[in-house]
């Protein structure tokens, strides 16, 4: 028996094996939606329409909307998404530009080192640490300077104390950012060298060189990667429950408490006991699965079209 | 479906731990858990009888003991005896805790400020907004507070120390019971939520004029700065074991259906006003007879040899005239195939 006729006689196992693989992963994907939509059933059932739109959520009387931690999720993923993706770009672009050779890789390392921290100390570094600073050198400060009745005492109304919206996207913005930064400098180490050697010989400064270079080549991969590090705030859950304060309904303020989809299911899950409280918080995860899903489909989308040019 | 899943997990879990010889499962509450898993420690190196304790929270304990996955469910909030008798459960209280309003206010030592019950509802109403209110003013007299505004921290996560907090209040408040009312996660009026005891211990830390209320084993390991609170005599007791304790023994279990007893404002002149006891839920009629004498003999054994190592971790253990009323409920209430499984002595 020669080696490739043994080969051929392994490969429909192989194939099969490989089939049943990923149709595991797609039962998987259906079950966890199918059980989420019979979890959450009596919820929508009830609430209908309304449970996206209301902001009361109270397991006394049993009535629940999700308006606040849809709220919380959105606001606080797309703020910590604005903060981390100048400074996820920045610490790649230096990577690749201008580090000198010797440093480039310890520091990639420890970039992807830090996107490895669990999230819990996050949220414990938050709590004891982030928390007490910003309420001491921001919030407080800012309560002196700001003329009350202005605008800006609008925006920043809130108790002085760092457990809020605001802090908690900072935290968010530095969890994503390890991520981010690295995928980005992977992406930029894809531009050809000649490319980029060739607009320096043309003499192009290297402000030139990243904005008229390397970021039109991979903007669509950028885009991607804005997009999976959005996915991943969307569904934080611990270090954000340790410092967004907690409190249902709308937030007024960047300094107000909030909530988030993911931080609300980990609060009341364990000791939820009544029949509905446990429907509606599956139902957030139901909610929060359809938005997760939105982001990556609108990022494959993007992906698609920027393919195109 | 979510039932299901549980039940799946839950037999998971057994099946996993059924490979260590005849082990005790039991599951739910994570408020005593720190002490079961020392009774066990010891019980295991004296008898070889071993436990596994999940803790997964109240209400998985409550959804496991239904379907049957476990030996004994745990739970911080008793059930009603009509939801006892709908799954065939039976429960009894195990060990004692209290709950402690916790400050922060410069200069305050502990135990210096009093508040009644009727006025901590309107803080945590939002209706006292500032520490110079006449209302605090009035019940302390000889005791400056600054003007600073009163920032309310309660727990976030669904908790057996919030269902006592909100039930003491919903009882002390007519406005706390119409308005929020009582349970382990409520619609919280005002304030901010902190994750856990030391997520709430943590917030108040932090915040000048805050108040926060934590499980008592919590407020006296960080040295917090409690507050009295006025019980039904009309007393400031100190939150300390012995008086926790005069709330079990001033309670009248015998005329609590189904152990349905909540330890609050009981009378007595010493008695701490928020007691709570965490309760163990077993099935009336038990399958299997070796598991379900494992689990009385494993209770009776932490009635009898359990206490010290509870006061080291700051438990309260139920006085002895409640030990021997729920033996008696064990020998006329627990039964396999028609037959008792202890036999009180």
């Amino acid at each position: 028996m020669t080696k490739q006729s043994r080969g051929a006689a392994f490969d429909p196992i192989f194939r099969y094996a490989c089939v049943s693989a990923a149709t595991l992963l797609l039962a998987a994907l259906t079950g966890v939606v199918a059980s989420l939509l019979i979890g959450g059933w009596p919820a929508f059932a009830k609430f209908g329409i309304g449970f996206f739109f209301d902001t009361t959520w109270n397991p006394v009387t049993e009535v629940y909307g999700a308006a606040g931690p849809i709220a919380g999720t959105l606001i606080t993923s797309a703020l910590a998404l604005a903060l981390a993706l100048p400074i996820a770009a920045g610490v790649a672009i230096f990577l690749v530009e201008f580090c000198p050779g010797m440093l480039a890789r310890p520091i990639a390392i420890a970039v992807e080192l830090l996107a490895g921290i669990p999230s819990i100390v996050y949220g414990m570094w938050g709590l004891f640490v982030l928390a007490p600073w910003f309420a001491e050198h921001v919030q407080i400060p800012m309560l002196y300077v700001i003329p009350p009745g202005s605008i800006w005492e609008t925006i920043f109304n809130g108790v002085p104390n760092g457990a809020n919206i605001f802090t908690a996207s900072l935290i968010l913005a530095i969890m994503i950012l390890p991520y981010m930064a690295a995928v980005f400098r992977e992406l930029f180490l894809t531009v050809p060298p000649q490319v980029r050697e060739s607009a320096y010989g043309i003499g192009c400064t290297p402000l030139e060189v990243v904005g008229s270079v390397t970021i039109p080549y991979v903007r669509s991969g950028a885009v991607g990667v804005i997009m999976l590090g959005l996915g991943r705030a969307l569904g934080e859950t611990m270090a954000v429950t340790f410092i967004i304060g907690n409190a249902h309904g709308l937030p007024t303020s960047l300094f107000d408490s909030g909530s988030t989809l993911a931080s609300t299911i980990a609060n009341e899950f364990t000791e939820a006991t009544g029949e509905m409280h446990t429907a509606a918080l599956t139902a957030l995860g139901l909610v929060l699965f359809i938005i997760t899903f939105t982001v990556l489909a609108i990022a494959r989308l993007l992906l698609a079209r920027a393919r195109k040019y | 479906m979510l039932k299901t899943l549980a039940a799946a997990l839950g037999a998971a879990l057994v099946i996993g731990s059924a490979a260590s010889a005849a082990d005790i499962s039991g599951a739910g509450a994570t408020f005593p858990a720190p002490v079961y898993a020392k009774w066990a420690e010891t019980y295991r190196a004296q008898t070889g009888t071993g436990l596994n304790y999940q803790a997964i929270g109240s209400g998985g304990g409550i959804k496991q003991i239904q379907a049957k996955t476990v030996a004994f469910g745990a739970t911080d909030k008793p059930l009603k005896v009509d939801e006892l008798n709908k799954s065939g459960l039976y429960q009894f209280p195990m060990v004692m805790g209290g709950v402690t309003p916790i400050v922060n206010l410069p200069g305050m030592k502990p135990g210096q400020i009093k508040l009644t019950g009727a006025l901590l509802a309107d803080i945590y109403l939002g209706g006292v907004k500032r520490w110079s209110d006449p209302r605090i003013a009035a019940l302390n007299p000889g005791v400056r507070f600054p003007n600073l505004p009163i920032t309310v921290v309660h727990r976030s996560d669904g908790s057996g120390t919030s269902f006592q907090w909100t039930s003491y209040l919903s009882m002390k408040s007519p406005a706390w019971a119409k308005q929020v009312g009582a349970n382990d996660a409520v619609q919280w009026p005002v304030g901010l939520g902190g994750k856990g005891n030391d997520g709430v211990s943590a917030f108040v830390k932090q915040t000048i004029g805050s108040i926060g209320y934590v499980e008592y084993a919590y407020a006296k390991q960080n040295r917090a700065t409690y507050v009295l609170v006025q019980n039904k005599a009309g007393q400031y007791p100190q939150p300390v074991a012995a008086n926790f304790a005069a709330a079990a023994a001033s309670a009248d279990w015998a005329k609590a259906p189904g152990n349905y007893m909540l330890l609050l404002d009981q009378p007595g002149a010493n008695t701490w006003p928020i007691t709570a006891a965490t309760f163990i839920l077993v099935h009336k009629t038990q399958a299997n007879a070796i598991t379900g004498q494992q689990v009385l003999k494993f209770f009776d054994w932490a009635y009898k040899s359990g206490d010290a190592s509870a006061a080291a971790l700051d438990y309260v253990p139920m006085p002895a005239a409640v030990k021997t009323l729920v033996r008696r409920q064990w020998a006329s209430q627990i039964k396999a195939a028609g037959k008792a499984l202890y036999t009180a002595g």
